[in-house]
């Protein structure tokens, strides 16, 4: 009965609907971004009603916030925190500098678009984005997680030559026994 | 052969009453302390979404045996210490009461403070085996603070053992319901140092230094995620109403159905709750200090009161 199409259909639904009522977040406090986390929890805007949480450690998390421009260094970081995530686990990007670069488009040290290094679920852009934008980005991450759309950790395996290939361009010396996503 | 499968449905019924009230308290101090932040705070149900997420995550590594043996002995400690607690007073009055008294027999008062060690122990194990160095440190704090409250609470339970000679818990609640009179008040030193090192037990501010969310990131649990975090957060809810079960028999006179149970605990429980939403850490020293203080010098009174009077 378990494998049945309709039942495993049924148990998907429900699951969907747990995790986007319960989201544990990882804020990864790279840049400026990271400011805007604490109006977000605290008692103006308090996104704990919604279901979100913080997660003290990568591998209690959901989502991962990349909250700001990312150095080459600290995307080696990031991969790693990411790959001690377990599935099903999403990512948002924080900010312009997770799209285009923002204000550190031309610099010689930060990357531009955080989608060629980890599968980005959903971004939220401004410079510096409110946190009416950070609640309205994650009620759009409920909303693909109820749809079952939000299938990062899927694409990142599929793609994880892709991926690592464009991580390696950045950190040449780095990632020497890779993939490990065991850690 | 009939009665024990009557024995096992009874046991399966306390089980799933502590797993509901357990997981309810931990939404409703959510929302309390949601409530003192002056935020709306989430659903009192939360717990129960949050564990059912847990439990259908796809993927969830582990460092080896010995990692899960922490979970393991969590589990066990919460449903031993929950079956050997008499939940309901035997001779009560509503038609369930027998359901809910499974396997106390005489001496279960030392079986417990042996098994409520248990737990931690299996988790310290545990911890070890994940190589995560926060592990390491939050269970060398919760061993120092388990040293700390155990000495002010074997001290209550010893006075009360010294003034009615019986080591058995549903004799103390026997011996409440025909004297007619609480523990809490026929050695109310005894009660204050326990409630005192309940404060330790339950790990809410200012003794929250095993978990320690910005210091430690969980301490010991730090590199459990998924199903294992789920058994971690259902045995800690269910250790915590037989705690606070064990609390109001000891002291309150058990409870006769399972309202006034309810009542009881609740009460109880927001002991160590509410001091713990206007309270700041302390360091692990600081804390061992504070329980071998007032805490302890209440526990000799009480032992001198019981063997004077």
């Amino acid at each position: 009965m378990y494998n049945d199409k309709n039942s495993k259909k049924i148990v998907e639904t429900i699951q969907n609907w747990a995790r986007s009522h319960s989201v544990w977040v990882l804020a990864y406090g790279t840049g400026c971004g990271a400011i805007e986390i604490a109006p977000t929890m605290t008692s103006r805007y308090d996104a704990e009603r919604l279901g979100f949480r913080g997660a003290a450690t990568p591998r209690q998390a959901d989502v991962m916030l990349i909250t700001g421009y990312l150095t080459v260094k600290t995307v080696k970081r990031v991969v790693r925190v990411y790959e001690q995530m377990q599935s099903p686990k999403y990512v948002v990007g924080f900010g312009s500098c997770t799209i285009n670069g923002g204000m550190y488009y031309d610099s010689y040290n930060t990357i531009n678009l955080l989608d060629r290094y980890l599968p980005v679920d959903v971004y939220i852009n401004g410079c510096m984005p409110r946190p009416e934008a950070v609640i309205a980005g994650l009620a759009k991450l409920q909303q693909i997680i109820r749809e079952g759309k939000a299938n990062g950790a899927e694409k990142y395996l599929e793609n994880l030559e892709w991926y690592k290939e464009n991580q390696r361009k950045i950190a040449p010396n780095w990632i020497a026994k890779a993939p490990d996503l065991n850690w | 052969m009939e009665y024990i499968l009557i024995k096992t449905l009874e046991a399966m019924a306390t089980f799933v009453l502590a797993f509901i009230v357990g997981m309810t308290y931990g939404g409703v101090v959510r929302k309390i302390t949601g409530r003192a932040h002056n935020r709306l705070g989430p659903p009192w149900y939360q717990n129960f979404i949050d564990a059912f997420k847990l439990l259908s995550k796809t993927r969830g590594i582990h460092h080896g045996a010995m990692h899960f043996l922490g979970a393991a002995f969590l589990m066990v400690t919460s449903v031993v210490s929950l079956m050997i607690i008499p939940v309901l007073a035997p001779g009560g009055d509503a038609w369930y009461n027998s359901w809910f008294t499974n396997m106390n027999f005489n001496g279960d008062l030392i079986f417990l403070i042996y098994i409520m060690t248990f737990g931690p122990l299996g988790m310290a194990m545990g911890a070890g085996q994940t190589g995560n160095p926060n592990s390491s440190i939050g269970v060398t704090r919760g061993l120092s603070q388990m040293v700390g409250f155990e000495i002010p609470w074997v001290m209550a339970l010893v006075a009360l053992m010294i003034t009615y000679k019986t080591t058995s818990v549903v004799d103390f609640m026997n011996i409440q319901r025909e004297t007619g009179t609480w523990l809490m008040f026929a050695n109310p030193f005894a009660f204050i140092a326990a409630v005192l090192a309940m404060l330790g037990m339950f790990r809410y501010s200012p003794f929250d230094i095993v978990g320690a969310p910005t210091e430690l990131a969980s301490g010991p649990v730090s590199e459990n995620g998924g199903k294992f975090l789920f058994t971690m957060m259902s045995s800690g809810s269910v250790f915590t109403f037989a705690k606070l079960v064990l609390y109001v028999d000891l002291f309150m006179g058990g409870a006769n159905n399972l309202v006034m149970l309810v009542v009881k605990t609740f009460l109880l429980y927001m002991i160590p709750v509410l001091y713990g939403i206007v309270s700041p850490r302390y360091r692990t020293e600081q804390a061992v200090r504070w329980f071998w203080g007032w805490p302890t010098f209440i526990g000799l009174l009480a032992i001198l009161y019981a063997v004077i009077f």
